[in-house]
């Protein structure tokens, strides 16, 4: 399978591997996927007190594309706030990599993982999106 | 050293240019470009003769009488011939037939087709080891039985059934018995009569000769009967009509004449060389041999990488060429059924690498691939959750995993 540029760049110098502590009450995990689909992605963010997010990092298991689209998701997210992060779309992640139909799966994974982060964040601070970026 | 590096052997192997060079001579006007059926003229006696010499060539290799080799496009083909033939020739005689779900997908979509047609397949769950266990074949066999299908070397993980003991059993229990063996010619000695084989599928490309070509053996004594598949002039007897491809006929008789000469010195050597490979790669962490290490042909080497996702690792290893399956399945997203029918979870099915070795691999290609290995997973496995996971003492088995 050929894979585009953009793709074999993010796969062979991913940005942004790495954990943040789970426990941290800044950060919000998101885990998404399952080893019997061949996919598991986990991505994790950082916020600060304006709601934006400072960094984000990831871990994937997959393939080349999944591994593209998460690491391509973290550089996008950075620097947005919570609720501009939540408005990404698969399609942006499929249209900016140039994934093949047979890829699409891997950046709708990784637009579940950038929403179970933001989740996982409001869950721990109790507050709701609106409030955050207010 | 040349990258990338051809560990893909068992996909298919160059020609050998000693094949090459004498197939050439069978193409041109100067050549023997014959119609091996024309009667009437030395040119068709001219292709006759060096067909009927490389039938030779191919029944020395199985064992067998040159009148008992059937040319067929490839095995596929020959898989198709044996088990439709048999199928539409003994369907009044019975309807079950038996085979094994890590056959190749030649043997196990024939059979499917015949279901649609009214036959009974029972398809047995090999051992772990992904070898067959005669108890449970004899158990299945019945009256109605027509036709065990049973591989020997199977493509993906490289095990080799005992097509001996499985043909003892069949002869007694008076039922056929097709052995697809696309994989072992060349890699274990071979005797028809001595396995009490009554049909086997062979291919050229597997053994350093042409892709196109291929056989299948149809046992005369006793008297194996087939419905032909391919109808027209009547050729190899009226079992599969079409005119010979003498060049391709011709290649893959050299071929087989060679892997008889050399197959003793070179599947030592190519043994030499996979263990080396084991060696290096298998004190890794969670690395797993996939199938039987010593009911194995020299050549294969199948692993699970755990934790790491077999595509993306084939992604990384661009500089030698190998698969996660077999050729037929590396398109598609879904794991290997024949890992899944040894019980391997599924972590470990997508995690599957399949090595395999031939004729002209050296060991410093070995050794580069090795490395390589090595780097490359232990690189995938700090972009793996699921390693981490592992790393922390978390059992994958017991996470809920939200399935998509």
């Amino acid at each position: 399978m050929a894979y585009s540029d953009k793709v074999l760049d993010h796969y062979e110098n991913p940005r942004n591997v790495g954990s943040f502590d789970k426990s941290d009450s800044k950060v919000g995990t998101g885990m998404v996927g399952a080893p019997a689909c061949g996919d598991v992605m986990k991505l994790q963010i950082k916020v600060n007190e304006q709601g934006i997010i400072e960094d984000a990092k990831f871990k994937t298991y997959g393939c080349g594309s999944a591994i593209a689209s998460s690491s391509l998701l973290t550089e996008w997210v950075k620097g947005k706030s919570i609720d501009e992060a939540g408005k990404i779309k698969n399609t942006q992640i499929a249209e900016e990599l140039a994934l093949p139909p047979v890829k699409i799966h891997c950046s709708v994974l990784a637009e579940d993982a950038i929403k179970a982060a933001i989740s996982d964040y409001q869950t721990k601070t109790g507050k709701g999106s609106k409030a955050d970026a207010a | 050293m040349k990258k990338p590096i051809y560990l893909d052997y068992s996909a298919t192997t160059p020609v050998d240019p000693r094949v090459a060079e004498k197939m050439c001579r069978y193409l041109t006007l100067d050549g023997g470009f014959g119609n091996p059926a024309s009667r009437s003229h030395p040119f068709g006696w001219q292709a006759e003769e060096a067909v009927e010499e490389a039938r030779a060539h191919v029944a020395a290799l199985l064992g067998a009488d040159p009148k008992e080799i059937v040319w067929t496009s490839g095995a596929t083909e020959s898989d198709n011939l044996a088990i439709k033939g048999v199928a539409n020739f003994y369907g009044k005689k019975g309807k079950h037939i038996v085979t094994c779900k890590t056959e190749h997908k030649a043997v196990l979509d024939t059979c499917r087709q015949l279901e649609r047609d009214g036959f009974e397949v029972t398809y047995l769950d090999p051992e772990p080891n992904g070898l067959v266990d005669l108890e449970k074949l004899k158990a299945v066999i019945r009256p109605g039985t027509i036709l065990v299908s049973i591989m020997h070397v199977n493509n993906e993980i490289g095990v080799i059934q005992d097509i001996a003991a499985i043909g003892k059993i069949t002869r007694e229990r008076g039922v056929l018995f097709h052995v697809d063996a696309a994989q072992s010619t060349g890699k274990v000695p071979i005797d028809v009569n001595a396995m009490n084989v009554d049909l086997m599928s062979v291919s050229g490309h597997k053994t350093y000769g042409p892709k196109g070509i291929g056989a299948l053996y149809v046992r005369r004594k006793p008297r194996v009967r087939l419905e032909a598949q391919i109808h027209g002039g009547g050729h190899e007897r009226g079992m599969r009509s079409g005119t010979l491809a003498t060049h391709q006929c011709v290649g893959m008789g050299e071929a087989y004449r060679l892997a008889k000469e050399e197959m003793a010195s070179e599947i030592e050597r190519i043994r030499g060389l996979r263990n080396r490979l084991l060696t290096a790669l298998k004190d890794l962490p969670e690395v797993y041999v996939n199938g039987d290490l010593e009911h194995r042909v020299a050549h294969n080497l199948n692993m699970s990488f755990n934790f790491v996702e077999g595509e993306s690792l084939i992604m990384a290893l661009k500089d030698i060429a190998v698969s996660s399956g077999s050729a037929c399945t590396s398109a598609s997203l879904e794991p290997s059924y024949v890992l899944r029918a040894l019980g391997r979870n599924d972590e470990l099915a997508h995690s599957s690498i399949r090595f395999t070795i031939g004729r002209f691999t050296t060991q410093e290609e070995i050794d580069y691939a090795a490395g390589l290995v090595k780097d490359k997973v232990a690189k995938l496995r700090e972009l793996s959750p699921l390693w981490e996971m592992h790393q922390e003492g978390v059992d994958l088995s017991k996470v809920q995993w939200a399935a998509h």
